[in-house]
């Protein structure tokens, strides 16, 4: 075998991962809404059996990497993840050449609506819907899909975070008084009810649509909105200098809008995104940092129409630590 | 006699009867159940035969016409009283064997347990009219065998039973036999479908001893339960209610009573003055339930109060049955003999 030639930037975006053992790669695998096929699942063994170690490493943001593959075997591993990103519909250019790009990251959910009985939507069909939409992409974009308020899919740590809403619908003719629905909205919630002359009054200001009052009414005197809403935080992020998390932006906001906005802020990074960035990459909370929130409101807005529910935020103001000015 | 009719036929019938009568009729409602895009089928009014849910078996229970689980009985302002206005309608009931042998012990309740009917029930029941919706299977965990409610020789207008895309009724009520006679196109005897074996089956014991009250069966479901009451509530013979006076809160002369569906496992259900509570645990609370629907309710009236719908066990959160509770009280009073 020859010295190893590589080009690294190329690698990268190849969803290869650059390894501190020389000679040695990881093969990344998408899964959209973190739902995999257990037919896919079996390739990916076969892949770290056949090219790695026979190790599999589930990542943070719900893929999989199979490390300890030879950068000379990097055109087998593509041949062999074509089922892979066949099966899970992934956006791509040319068959057998593996994934196209790795900057706009998987779209991570948490289970929802498929599974859970707190969630509001089917999280895995809007991810994989999201995925479409935006892959592939070099930007560096973090999305992610929780389905409630519980938010165990962590979306405030995302540059767009969807958390599932539902308007509680009430009936008052069914309803008893039992209290269920005022006990667990105060105990698992943030309690916005409360019983007025043997009725219950829903505090609209208060309410986040998380729907425990819907799931705990014994008589369906509380039923769910027939329409799915989300709550739209924006521009959390980790990292060395201001780590922080994301802040409300849209409430009662509807689906095709949030695709709409985050399609949008691609334009938007295009535009403003640092020409000097390392690797021409910077995290998009940091180009909104410097352009202005009102600036990058334009972009995102464009050709948007929001329901007449949402409830927009029109400043948004981040915290987080500012490591980069004040130091660690 | 009997009919045989389309479906369509079937839908001009239900639109026809719908000019003379309400129909109060098992509705499959979009999401409208616990979780996201679940359904539920509950009691609603329906205009059209399309509306109405046939072939599932309902999760509430056709109680809800004549005991609403919320009703305003009366409005009052200082010495003047004035009973609430009713829709006088007659109306039409669509329900399975199970909801028709309920009205049994509904009426027991609210019309023949005491010196006083109760006129409040009365001004609905007397405008109620049952069809019969026939069982072609049993459902997940109905047990109608067991309790002697899995046919119905009376008590319905009219039957329906679909099968190879039609509809057939038998029709015991000569006053309906007008609007079949219009609508068949096939006049025959039709005996409504019912189901003689159900997986879920249960024994009921006669005797059971007084030491059930301490027995450990009910330990458990002081944890398990969640007193939510969703059991009473679908439950087509739970009577139980509780009362709301309720002052405009604009001029606190005038208000309202209004009567609410009540719980025997929902908490305050035992308050008394002073801050008692006979039953607090749960599982105080379920030994309660299920006795007097196996004993008690026998002991007073002479036949069992629960008819086997199983819709209890169909809608626990917790996954209790009180079917198997049936079975596991017959078990210790045997033991206990």
């Amino acid at each position: 075998m020859g010295k190893l030639d590589i080009n690294v930037g190329k690698l990268k975006k190849n969803a290869f991962r650059y390894s501190k053992v020389r000679g040695e790669t990881a093969s990344r695998i998408r899964i959209p809404g973190g739902v995999i096929d257990s037919k896919s699942m079996g390739k990916v063994i076969e892949i770290a059996e056949k090219y790695g170690t026979g190790v599999i490493n589930i990542t943070n943001r719900q893929g999989i990497e199979i490390p300890g593959i030879k950068l000379s075997d990097m055109e087998k591993v593509n041949a062999d993840v074509q089922e892979i990103i066949d099966s899970l519909r992934i956006n791509q250019p040319e068959k057998g050449k593996g994934y196209p790009s790795s900057g706009t990251r998987n779209v991570i959910a948490c289970p929802g609506a498929r599974l859970c009985p707190f969630g509001c939507y089917d999280t895995t069909a809007f991810a994989q819907k999201m995925e479409n939409n935006i892959y592939p992409n070099d930007r560096h974009v973090k999305i992610a899909f929780t389905g409630c308020s519980n938010d165990c899919a962590k979306v405030r740590m995302a540059d767009f975070g969807i958390i599932g809403m539902t308007e509680p619908q009430y009936n008052k003719d069914r309803c008893v008084a039992c209290k269920a629905c005022i006990n667990f909205c105060k105990r698992r919630s943030v309690g916005a009810l409360e019983l007025v002359n043997g009725k219950v009054v829903r505090d609209t200001d208060k309410c986040i649509g998380c729907g425990v009052c819907v799931a705990y009414c014994p008589t369906r005197a509380w039923t769910r909105s027939r329409e799915h809403y989300f709550r739209l935080v924006i521009m959390g992020r980790t990292g060395k200098k201001n780590p922080r998390l994301a802040e409300d932006f849209i409430k009662w906001a509807d689906e095709e809008s949030i695709l709409k906005m985050v399609k949008n802020t691609y334009a938007y990074i295009e535009e403003y995104i640092d020409p000097n960035a390392v690797e021409h990459k910077e995290h998009i909370g940091y180009i909104v940092d410097r352009t202005g929130f009102e600036e990058f409101k334009k972009w995102l807005f464009e050709g948007v129409n929001l329901g007449p529910k949402a409830e927009v935020n029109q400043r948004v103001y981040w915290g987080g630590r500012h490591y980069d000015k004040y130091g660690g | 006699m009997g009919y045989v009719l389309s479906r369509d036929t079937f839908a001009s019938l239900i639109s026809d009867l719908s000019q003379n009568y309400r129909i109060f009729a098992p509705v499959r409602k979009k999401g409208a159940g616990r979780f996201t895009d679940v359904d539920v089928v509950m009691y609603d009014n329906v205009s059209n035969a399309e509306a109405i849910e046939l072939e599932a078996k309902s999760d509430y229970s056709s109680k809800e016409f004549i005991t609403p689980l919320s009703e305003t009985l009366f409005y009052f302002t200082e010495n003047e009283v004035k009973e609430s206005d009713i829709d006088n309608r007659p109306i039409l009931v669509f329900g399975r064997s199970c909801d028709i042998h309920s009205l049994k012990r509904l009426d027991q309740i609210y019309l023949d347990n005491g010196l006083a009917k109760d006129p409040f029930y009365k001004r609905r029941r007397d405008l109620v009219k049952y069809v019969l919706i026939g069982c072609s299977h049993s459902f997940e965990n109905c047990f109608c065998v067991s309790m002697e409610s899995n046919k119905c020789d009376d008590g319905y207008v009219f039957s329906v039973d679909l099968a190879d895309g039609n509809v057939y009724s038998d029709v015991p009520d000569p006053a309906f036999d007008s609007y079949f006679a219009k609508y068949s196109k096939d006049k025959r005897d039709v005996v409504p479908k019912y189901v003689t074996e159900n997986e879920v089956k249960v024994s009921v014991t006669d005797s059971v001893p007084h030491s059930i009250i301490s027995h450990t069966l009910w330990d458990e479901y002081t944890t398990r339960c969640i007193n939510c009451g969703r059991c009473n509530y679908v439950c087509p013979t739970c009577t139980c209610y509780t009362m709301q006076d309720v002052f405009y809160t604009d001029n606190g002369k005038v208000g309202e009573r209004r009567r609410v569906g009540a719980s025997c496992m929902v908490d305050g259900y035992t308050d008394v003055a002073g801050g008692g509570q006979y039953r607090r645990k749960n599982g105080e609370r379920m030994r309660f339930k299920v006795l007097h629907k196996i004993s008690d309710f026998k002991k007073r009236f002479g036949y069992q109060m629960c008819v086997g719908c199983g819709r209890c066990d169909d809608i626990c959160p917790e996954y209790i049955s009180f079917s198997n509770i049936i079975n596991k009280v017959s078990q210790a009073s045997k033991e206990a003999e």
